[in-house]
């Protein structure tokens, strides 16, 4: 049944010997169960395939080492923790169907995952649907702890205005006032432009323009164009996934970034490892990183990461897995239960523990919105650094001090009577 | 404003010197082998890959040249295996079948190298821009033109003067007749179909140098070349190349005044063409009535 | 009308015994559907499962219409799937709480695109109308993916759900019934046109175009209908769709859905009745399990397409009507 876990990050039986003698040298071999025991099923809905597939696989790895470590110390509620994976390939259409089938084939206690926010929306309309908690680890879109929140859902990774506001500030000081926006043509695109526009004017800066490209857009040459004509400080590049990889190659291609700051929010650590070292620059909000010296807790969870995966350093993907089981694991229980209703309420108000926060703040789960307060991690990416020493932190931002009042984003919840 | 539009329409042209030698392509394969080849992207993919994988090697050069050879040769294995028994009957079968091919070589493609996104290196002195005015006209774009145009003529040149190319010309006239004059149709179905694959491969590398390499880097580029050889000219090759320049600088003239229009305008021009002039600008009458 | 009866009745008078043999298939795969909630669980399924067969193999039939009787390749019918699909989804968020008005909204936006846009697909045949569809297909799916406001873009179409009809809630057993009801419906109206002179002037369309403009017929006009039913049909099984995830999303208009149901009509077999519900049954049951199996379910699929297409070109169906002949 482990093998199902760890079959989700690819990793194979052979893995899961080496893994089991690893573990089993450093003593965290577990209890035996009981035959009747059931296990508590969290279902992981993540891409394994399609354009988020290597985000998908970190949150899935995230998840494992979660799982495998509640199991080696006994479990939730005294049961075993099962993670069922199943690929959306990146559709929603999909993600429903594969969670149908977790739901009623598997009868899955929980759901977690999702990178795309089209999955991330249909998967919390689902949850509420069927009552079951859904964890989203991955998806950003606003509307998930916003206008379209509910009772089941719960969000780990940060809101646009928590990612925006993480560096914000410091773009500003460091770089300039005027700024030129390359905008990805879809609802995080959109989002992150409007709290990036609110903040800089609210400094006192310009917004000079900005380019609305379309998802999957390969070639940026006229849009550079466009914004070298207009002559920022900062060209904020705020683009999907792969989109936002080749646009800065192109940026070093055309020498753009020599004559403007090349700066943005969100940027992954998988993403960085992607980019030849000419166009590895640029200021961007990360959402967890791996290398915190003098953070407790933090050098011990990267050894246990490398112990499962030989090589393989833990990104904020990673730790978004791992916090979604985790969180789980302390409602359940704070709870004393898998009923998801009771689960749900004991998440609210739940202050991640620091072992598990692996960051100076403390994250909340707030309740009137579900969303995980998690801090924020602003800083450079390191030209010539060899992996995984790709980015050098500048600061640390909690993030109760930056998250829009629970007023402002749009969300009432109301738990089934 | 006017300087804005030559500035993408010249965008376009590079862009559309990928989706010309893709078109070329699967011209050649959809004229002589009557196959819909969408498998076409996922070729181009494994290019990439071999050459990303040849290139600590034997350097990038090296790599151009022996990549799309290589795929040219996995080609001619699917052709033999696949493709082969599909020829007589309706193109829905080999339509499905190259679907079903594309999928598979995707799945393999990120079973093999991993999900993540790879680098292609590039020579450094491609890698500049050439002044900075015209600071989008780099080495490397300009380079994927040339190449673009020296290997449509180089093709030009083989089906015009060498043996095999005549007799694929003549092979894309008539299949029965040079038959029965005793050309070996199986064999010059392998060969055409290998050298589509290889513009593909060679497509592939291009692309891979300018956007780096994913699994999916396939799926972006086979519609356009679809579209590219319709407003072309089916049955034309010269069509292919400029069906592919045409639409590409449409895309890069649309994109400077409606970003949102730069897929939909592609389209829409063959939609146009389609019922105009189904033919395509420089293709044959009646050749797929 | 009387040539085409003569050119289009090639086949045998059927006897007796296939008349009854027929309705008792008939009355079995009706028993087997309406009890479909109680023996689904007892092997692995599920209620939803069942519904996006029956989604699936209504889209198919309505494809089987146009590709297996007419004899034309259409690599674009999501569009219409998906018009269904989201002309549902708008109703239900935008303007009414009422299940069968936006049911009703959606398959007409979808038939209506189906109408409009046959006449111009068909003025040319063989690659080039496979061409066109292909070209109307990805219109639609960049209009949805670049029109945020109204569809939600990337994103997709969410904040609705299906509603209670007349205060009968649409649970997932009830909802299966529902569709159950709606294929019952699509079903005979494509056996009524199949079995009509219409339809058999589709098949002898499918069978020898060229004899038929000899005689005189428009054909054009012919296939352009089979394009607006079949449209019709697919939009129908859309906006089920989008009631069975309430949800819609650019995906369901891609052109992956489009091949997806062009192997269904073929696994199934392309010239028979039933087929796609076949096929409909074995590819929903294939994408199900084998995801939960492998992490290469996108190898396993693209198998199932390289591997009917060359063993089994007929079918299922096809594959027994063939051992039966012998």
């Amino acid at each position: 049944m482990a093998l199902k876990t760890l079959q989700g990050g690819g990793y194979g039986r052979r893995g899961l010997l080496k893994t089991g003698a690893a573990l089993g040298a450093a003593g965290l071999a577990g209890p035996v169960w009981g035959a009747d025991t059931v296990p508590v099923k969290i279902g992981q809905i993540d891409s394994t395939t399609g354009n988020f597939a290597v985000l998908g696989q970190s949150q899935i790895k995230g998840a494992a080492l979660a799982a495998h470590e509640l199991n080696a110390a006994g479990g939730i509620l005294g049961r075993p923790v099962q993670v069922l994976v199943e690929d959306d390939a990146g559709s929603p259409a999909t993600g429903i169907d594969k969670a149908g089938r977790l739901l009623h084939q598997e009868n899955v206690d929980f759901f977690i995952g999702t990178v795309s926010s089209a999955v991330s929306l249909s998967l919390s309309q689902f949850a509420e649907a069927h009552g079951k908690v859904f964890v989203c680890s991955g998806g950003h879109v606003d509307k998930l702890t916003g206008a379209g929140c509910n009772w089941a859902t719960f969000r780990v990774c940060s809101t646009t205005w928590i990612l925006t506001d993480g560096d914000s500030k410091t773009l500003y000081d460091k770089f300039g006032k005027k700024w030129y926006f390359l905008t990805t043509d879809y609802a995080f695109g959109h989002s992150e432009q409007a709290d990036y526009t609110k903040q800089v004017t609210g400094y006192g800066g310009t917004i000079l323009g900005g380019a609305l490209v379309p998802v999957g857009t390969s070639d940026f040459s006229s849009y550079l164009i466009q914004a070298k004509a207009a002559g920022p400080d900062v060209l904020c590049l705020l683009l999907a996934g792969d989109d936002q990889i080749n646009a800065m190659k192109q940026i070093t291609q055309f020498g753009l970034n020599k004559s403007m700051a090349v700066a943005g929010a969100l940027f992954e650590l998988e993403q960085i490892a992607a980019l030849p070292e000419a166009a590895r620059y640029g200021v961007w909000t990360f959402e967890w990183y791996w290398n915190q010296p003098g953070v407790p807790h933090v050098a011990e969870f990267v050894k246990r990461y490398n112990t499962m995966y030989p090589g393989l350093y833990p990104s904020q993907r990673s730790w978004f897995g791992y916090v979604s089981v985790h969180a789980l694991a302390l409602a359940a229980k704070a709870a004393n239960s898998v009923d998801s209703v009771k689960v749900a309420k004991a998440m609210e108000g739940l202050v991640l523990p620091p072992e598990i926060a692996l960051q100076p703040g403390k994250p909340m789960f707030r309740a009137e919105d579900h969303q995980l307060l998690l801090g924020m991690f602003p800083g450079e990416v390191n030209q010539t650094g060899t992996y995984p020493h790709l980015m050098t932190i500048y600061d640390y931002v909690p993030g109760a001090s930056i998250a829009l009042s629970p007023s402002e984003t749009g969300c009432t919840i109301t738990y089934p009577s | 404003m006017l300087l804005d539009i030559i500035f993408n329409a010249f965008n376009g042209l590079i862009a559309g010197s990928f989706y010309a030698l893709m078109a070329i392509g699967l011209s050649l394969i959809l004229g002589l082998n009557g196959v819909i080849n969408f498998a076409h992207g996922g070729f181009m993919a494994l290019a990439a890959y071999l050459a990303f994988t040849l290139v600590p090697y034997v350097g990038f050069w090296g790599a151009l040249v022996i990549a799309p050879l290589l795929t040219g040769g996995v080609g001619y294995i699917v052709e033999q295996l696949v493709v082969k028994r599909l020829y007589l009957r309706d193109p829905l079968y080999s339509l499905l079948a190259t679907f079903g091919l594309a999928l598979i070589i995707q799945d393999m493609l990120r079973t093999i190298w991993g999900a993540q996104g790879l680098p292609l290196a590039i020579p450094d002195f491609l890698n500049q821009p050439l002044s900075s005015t015209y600071f989008f006209v780099t080495g490397y774009r300009l380079f994927v033109m040339v190449l673009a145009v020296v290997s449509t003529a180089g093709l030009f040149a083989a089906l015009r003067f060498t043996r095999l190319g005549v007799r694929i010309r003549a092979g894309n006239k008539d299949l029965e007749t040079i038959s029965a004059v005793g050309v070996n149709i199986l064999l010059l179905r392998s060969a055409n179909f290998m050298l589509g694959i290889v513009f593909a491969g060679l497509a592939g590398v291009l692309a891979a140098g300018q956007l780096g390499l994913t699994p999916t880097m396939g799926d972006q580029l086979i519609m356009p070349s679809f579209v590219a050889i319709v407003v072309g000219g089916v049955g034309s090759l010269l069509g292919s190349l400029l069906g592919g320049l045409i639409i590409g600088v449409a895309s890069g003239i649309t994109t400077a005044f409606y970003p949102a229009g730069s897929e939909v305008v592609i389209y829409l021009i063959m939609g146009v063409m389609l019922i105009a002039r189904p033919r395509g600008l420089l293709g044959q009458e009646g050749l797929f009535e | 009308m009387n040539e085409v009866m003569r050119v289009a009745t090639a086949a045998p008078k059927p006897r007796l015994n296939d008349n009854r043999r027929e309705r008792l298939g008939l009355l079995l795969l009706g028993l087997l559907l309406i009890t479909v909630p109680l023996w689904v669980p007892l092997v692995g399924g599920y209620a939803d499962l069942a519904s996006r067969v029956l989604i699936y193999a209504l889209a198919a039939m309505g494809l089987n219409l146009l590709l297996g009787f007419t004899g034309g390749l259409s690599f674009g019918h999501a569009a219409y799937f998906g018009l269904g699909a989201y002309g549902t989804g708008l109703m239900l968020a935008n303007y009414t709480g009422n299940t069968l008005l936006a049911l009703l909204a959606g398959t007409a936006l979808g038939g209506l695109a189906a109408l409009v846009l046959g006449p111009i697909a068909v003025r040319r045949r063989g690659i080039y109308f496979s061409m066109i569809t292909i070209a109307i297909g990805q219109m639609f799916y960049f209009i949805a993916v670049r029109w945020n406001g109204v569809t939600g873009g990337e994103d997709g179409l969410s904040g609705f759900s299906r509603q209670p009809i007349f205060g009968w809630p649409l649970t997932s057993t009830h909802f299966y019934y529902l569709v159950l009801g709606f294929f019952a419906l699509g079903a005979l109206v494509l056996w009524t046109v199949l079995n009509s002179p219409l339809g058999h002037t589709f098949v002898a369309i499918r069978e020898n175009q060229k004899r038929l403009v000899f005689l005189g017929i428009r054909v054009e006009r012919y296939v352009a209908l089979s394009f607006a039913i079949s449209g019709l049909i697919c939009a129908l099984a859309g906006s089920l769709n989008a009631l069975l995830d309430n949800f819609a999303s650019p995906d369901d208009l891609k052109y992956t859905l489009s091949g997806n149901f062009l192997i269904i009509v073929v696994l199934g077999g392309m010239r028979n009745f039933w087929g796609p519900l076949v096929g409909a049954t074995i590819f929903v049951l294939v994408q199900n399990y084998v995801s939960a199996v492998t992490q290469n379910w996108m190898t396993v699929l693209g198998l199932v397409f390289v591997i009917s297409v060359l063993f089994f070109p007929l079918g299922v169906m096809g594959f027994f009507k063939r051992r039966q002949r012998h």
